[in-house]
């Protein structure tokens, strides 16, 4: 299904898939699916659901190792090395943010949630640990709102907090890729905003695999955005052409235009 | 429009039924036990001197006081808690945050099954077998605390597993998207947040190690000894077996003594349990998510 130019040679790729097939229990959840993430950009994929979008963010991760029934097929490679053949899936996993729907505030304080991928890494000296928890909770626009009492639990804050403190604990182990999962989905529209805004400034550093269901927030962020619907990849495209110009899959354009889906 | 109808009413008396149906079960499971601790306080309250809980047994058993019994009761509790505590909590913690669903699984979980379900005098047959004869540890301590640990094993570890199931998973996910290890998550998120129920757990097996009998009678514990226990490879006296004694084996005990020693080890038993029940409230207090 996957149009050839939308594998591009020419741009450094940090995420590499090629003939992807995940199931769950012989039930396909998505099947043969091939494109590139670049360096340096942000990925939307957008989708509506059962379309396979999540598992793919769990396959990257390696979390198919918790899940007995999923099965991962064909190739994912990340930095130009397949992922199943990373001997240290920990040091994988700690280039790899990941924020999925759901808030989790770990049950310690606010500053262990922010520490804890930091000490995992090695990292022991308080001042050091303290620049990372400020720059991180800034990061997600939650710094001004508990500045302080950074002692207080994480699992006691407002949903939309423990969004933003989830994002923070992602972001604290300096990832190489950053999955976002329907990060907004807990967060009200202005520190929405507020987050969109860092995700921008952060292309700069790293990529950014962002899983929205809301079309107009790809629009917003994403350079190139890909569509996948039932398990399959229907389309990758700019993501200005994909909204504004010509679509290569008429189904493309419906579920944009919010006909179905 | 909102008058009662006869349904209406028919529900509401079967409603009022049911309810006075299920609280008369539940006063039901009250008055054993107020029975009992009021029969024990009412005819063995008298005994209870300091004579009593710390002197030695006088005149054939028939007289004096039950410190080595109560002694050795802890010995034994202490010894098969040294032993239970560790094993248990390690399978449990395997049970649920290691193991696949295979064949083994299977195989430690109907073992579990299966010894909960066997009764204790088996297990004391099993005792004497494997640790006094096999093992060569003679009738001692080591080898009734033995025998009292892999009874209530199975309790452990259920408690345990419980507890442990009641930690979100999404904490262990967010905790493993981090890149820690199964045993960093279990360090960092899981057993912080199960302890308390761990601890509620073991309490209410201290209590039901220090009351059992069975086990006991043949694999360490001695009807009558005039020495305290030096080391784990000694005999002991114990409270329930030193109950069985003076209330069937020895004649022209005087009526109180035997209530006088089942007051004393179901006092410990519920102190144990209120214990377990204050600590529970205390952390419940405090409860993280």
């Amino acid at each position: 299904m996957v149009e050839t130019e939308a594998v591009d040679a020419q741009k450094p790729a940090k995420i590499k898939v090629r003939n992807l097939t995940i199931s769950y229990s012989e039930k396909p959840a998505l099947r043969n699916t091939s494109f590139d993430v670049y360096e340096n950009e942000i990925f939307g994929i957008i989708g509506p659901a059962n379309s396979g979008k999540t598992s793919f963010l769990k396959a990257l991760n390696r979390m198919d190792m918790f899940t007995e029934s999923m099965k991962v097929e064909g190739e994912i490679q990340f930095n130009g090395r397949e992922i199943r053949e990373w001997r240290n899936v920990y040091a994988l996993r700690r280039r790899i943010g990941v924020v999925f729907p759901l808030p989790v505030g770990l049950p310690m304080s606010i500053y262990d949630n922010v520490t804890i991928a930091p000490k995992l890494a090695g990292i022991r000296k308080k001042a050091q640990l303290d620049e990372i928890v400020e720059r991180c909770l800034r990061r997600a626009a939650l710094w001004d709102e508990v500045k302080d009492r950074l002692d207080s639990l994480g699992s006691l804050l407002s949903g939309g907090q423990q969004q933003r403190l989830t994002i923070a604990r992602a972001l604290s182990q300096d990832p190489e890729l950053l999955l976002l999962d329907e990060f907004s989905i807990a967060v009200d529209p202005v520190t929405t905003m507020q987050i969109e805004e860092m995700l921008k400034e952060l292309r700069k550093e790293i990529s950014i695999v962002l899983v929205t269901n809301l079309v107009q927030q790809a629009r917003r962020l994403a350079n190139r955005t890909a569509f996948f619907l039932g398990g399959e990849c229907v389309e990758i495209n700019d993501t200005e052409e994909m909204f504004t110009g010509e679509v290569k899959d008429t189904r493309t354009r419906e579920y944009v235009e919010g006909r179905f889906g | 429009m909102f008058e009662a109808t006869d349904l209406n009413i028919r529900q509401k008396k079967i409603e009022w039924l049911v309810r006075v149906l299920f609280l008369v079960m539940a006063i039901f499971l009250i008055a054993p036990v107020l029975t009992i601790l009021a029969v024990l306080i009412h005819r063995g309250g008298p005994m209870i001197s300091m004579e009593f809980l710390f002197g030695d047994p006088l005149n054939g058993m028939t007289a004096g006081g039950i410190f080595p019994a109560l002694a050795g009761t802890i010995w034994l509790v202490a010894v098969a808690l040294l032993v239970s505590i560790p094993v248990g909590i390690s399978c449990a913690i395997y049970l649920s945050e290691y193991a696949p669903e295979n064949w083994l699984t299977r195989m430690i979980n109907l073992a579990i099954i299966n010894l909960a379900g066997v009764p204790s005098i088996v297990h004391a047959l099993f005792g004497v077998g494997a640790f006094v004869y096999f093992f060569r540890f003679g009738t001692s301590i080591l080898a009734a605390s033995l025998t009292l640990a892999i009874m209530s094993l199975p309790v452990v570890i259920v408690a345990t597993l419980e507890s442990l199931q009641a930690v979100p998973q999404a904490f262990r996910e967010a905790c493993w998207n981090m890149g820690a290890t199964r045993w960093q998550t279990i360090r960092l998120v899981v057993l912080p947040n199960s302890t308390s129920g761990i601890l509620t757990g073991t309490i209410l097996e201290i209590s039901r190690t220090a009351g059992e009998t069975a086990p006991i009678m043949f694999t360490g514990a001695a009807m009558f000894l005039p020495f305290l226990p030096q080391s784990v490879f000694d005999q002991t006296m114990a409270l329930s077996l030193h109950l069985y004694t003076v209330s069937t084996q020895i004649p022209d005990v005087p009526e109180a003594l035997p209530y006088g020693v089942a007051l004393v080890l179901i006092g410990l038993i519920i102190g144990m349990n209120a214990l377990s029940i204050g600590f529970r409230m205390y952390l419940r207090g405090k409860k993280k998510w």
